[in-house]
């Protein structure tokens, strides 16, 4: 790393060369994506395509804006992913201390009904979860789109491993010093979990954003669905207006990627972590 | 008392919901709410049922071209981590953007571009003399056209998992295979492929799961209207349109346990399997 004379020695050039035609592949989609949602109708259909609009046409952006209560569902995709990160991450916080740090009866078996809920795929859950929203009368509303997602065994199961990882020294040392159990969580243990929480919690945030199949189900009402589900009702009305569709499939998934780009080393860390550990 | 937020939620919305589909699969539901108990009804009309077979079919091509992702992913990977490589970083975040954009938004724009009229796709193609078919409606070609966003859209995370596993890889290796003359391309297959093993079943397996539960991109990119839906539905796709579009609940918990069977079937396997054929460095 230190030796300059090295690096400059080794290049690579055929390396470059197919990982930029790769990356060519992988994002020309979202260039062609913000090209067109600055195109005018007429451009966006002409033949030869347009590769960059004449003027940037901004009123695709306020045509998104007056077809779909956007901007209310953009505060409701919002709303979702920060009670369903919160939730989970602070659920599955308690419980993974618990399973990894505390000594109780059933331990064991608890923590595999735990890890066999993680295997079992959510579509099974998505029946009888509408029925309870429908009995809460719940449906359409803010609180359905996130109640039945703050809790998660896989999140439990990721900060397990990562409490176990933990020197126990510092616990013990804590102990001696009396504090319990609740101490040792606060002070200790929940700090030095941060970038597992925070791993987790980007984790949460991009599974929470881009949720489809739930919000469908539980709120069919425009001014109640996230973004994600506004995009689908945006597709019944401007079928081949695609600069307005390219508008607002933009302006939905931009918040994310920009989380993304700000906890990108978390991420990769979480994912290479609750993958390798299968 | 620290597990208890957990443990009731789950209770609550995750555990006992499955044994209600698992019941649920045994009824029949009225229009107007309420089930009777049916026996095995739902089952014997879910093997008769041509949209499953053509779900399973589905599922079965949109898993095996998706699968295509795994050898480009690890290439990729393979390449990152050549000694001194720069610019890993962009590289890594280009490649892996497609994994955390809105999976509707990601529909729309592939929708486009699959467009047969003004699609890229198509003017590219018509830049190498080849005709460009209607993608999406033609029932020869949808179902390629998901796949290839598929494979796109997967290549990212399985390219984070072979980045780890690589750089778990000792140097040793490396450097003993070049005593021994082997340049890089076989150093890749005969040092990286084969202790990589644990990672590309992993990632095999994940592939094949989410395959198993492909909805978005048809719900959105093909649709109920669409001449080419037989040709593209998935299982979850079906059951949401048998459960919520058509309310026909105890029937949709009959598909939800053919893809729960399904998924544990998998994960079983890959168990099984993991200890035949994966090498532990």
């Amino acid at each position: 790393m230190a030796d300059p004379i090295r690096r400059r020695r080794v290049r690579h050039p055929v390396a470059h060369l197919v990982l930029c035609i790769g990356a060519v592949f992988m994002v020309g989609p979202f260039l062609w994506q913000l090209s067109t949602s600055l195109q005018t109708f007429g451009e966006s259909v002409s033949v030869p395509p347009t590769f960059l609009p004449h003027s940037p046409q901004w009123s695709n952006v306020t045509t998104v804006f007056s077809a779909l209560p956007f901007g209310h569902q953009l505060l409701n995709t919002t709303a979702m992913t920060i009670a369903r990160t919160v939730g989970q991450v602070l659920f599955s916080s308690l419980a993974g201390f618990a399973f990894a740090r505390m000594q109780f009866r059933g331990r064991g078996v608890l923590f595999g009904v735990f890890l066999s809920v993680t295997m079992v795929p959510y579509q099974v859950f998505l029946l009888p979860q509408y029925q309870i929203m429908q009995k809460l009368g719940l449906l359409n509303t803010l609180v359905a789109l996130f109640l039945p997602g703050m809790f998660s065994a896989f999140g439990t199961f990721l900060m397990r491993q990562f409490f176990l990882q933990l020197p126990q020294e510092i616990e013990e040392a804590a102990r001696i010093d009396g504090a319990n159990i609740l101490q040792i969580y606060w002070r200790i243990m929940l700090p030095m979990s941060a970038p597992g929480m925070i791993a987790l919690g980007v984790l949460v945030i991009i599974w929470s954003w881009n949720d489809l199949l739930w919000p469908l189900v539980v709120n069919s009402d425009p001014r109640q669905m996230p973004v994600s589900a506004g995009l689908a009702s945006l597709q019944g009305q401007y079928t081949t207006n695609f600069p307005v569709l390219m508008a607002g499939s933009l302006l939905a998934s931009l918040p994310v990627i920009i989380v993304f780009i700000v906890f990108q080393r978390h991420l990769m860390s979480g994912i290479a972590f609750s993958g390798v550990k299968g | 008392m620290l597990l208890l937020p957990a443990a009731a939620g789950l209770v609550v919305f995750e555990i006992w919901p499955t044994f209600q589909t698992i019941y649920y699969s045994f009824t029949s539901w009225g229009a107007f709410g309420g089930h009777t108990w049916s026996g095995l009804e739902n089952y014997r009309t879910l093997i008769a049922d041509s949209d499953v077979v053509h779900a399973v079919i589905n599922t079965a091509i949109i898993t095996a071209i998706t699968l295509l992702a795994v050898p480009i992913s690890a290439v990729v990977a393979a390449l990152l981590s050549l000694p001194g490589m720069r610019g890993v970083t962009i590289y890594r975040t280009l490649y892996f953007l497609p994994v955390v954009t809105l999976p509707a938004a990601v529909a729309l724009t592939w929708k486009w571009l699959f467009n047969g009229d003004y699609g890229l796709v198509n003017w590219l193609l018509s830049k190498v003399g080849i005709d460009g078919p209607h993608w999406l409606s033609d029932p020869a070609t949808a179902i390629f056209a998901i796949s290839i966003v598929g494979v796109w859209g997967s290549i990212g995370y399985n390219m984070v998992i072979f980045l780890s596993g690589i750089r778990g890889i000792p140097v040793d290796y490396y450097e003993a295979a070049e005593l021994d003359g082997a340049g890089r391309v076989k150093q890749f297959f005969h040092v990286t492929v084969p202790l990589l093993t644990p990672s590309i079943f992993f990632v095999t397996v994940i592939t094949v799961i989410n395959a198993l539960q492909a909805f978005d991109l048809v719900y959105l990119m093909v649709g109920q209207q669409s001449p080419a839906i037989q040709r593209t539905e998935t299982l979850v796709y079906l059951f949401y349109q048998r459960g919520f579009a058509e309310h026909d609940g105890g029937y949709a918990a009959a598909i939800g346990v053919l893809l729960l069977l399904a998924t544990l079937i998998l994960t079983a396997a890959q168990f099984r399997l993991q200890r035949r054929w994966v090498h532990y460095g």
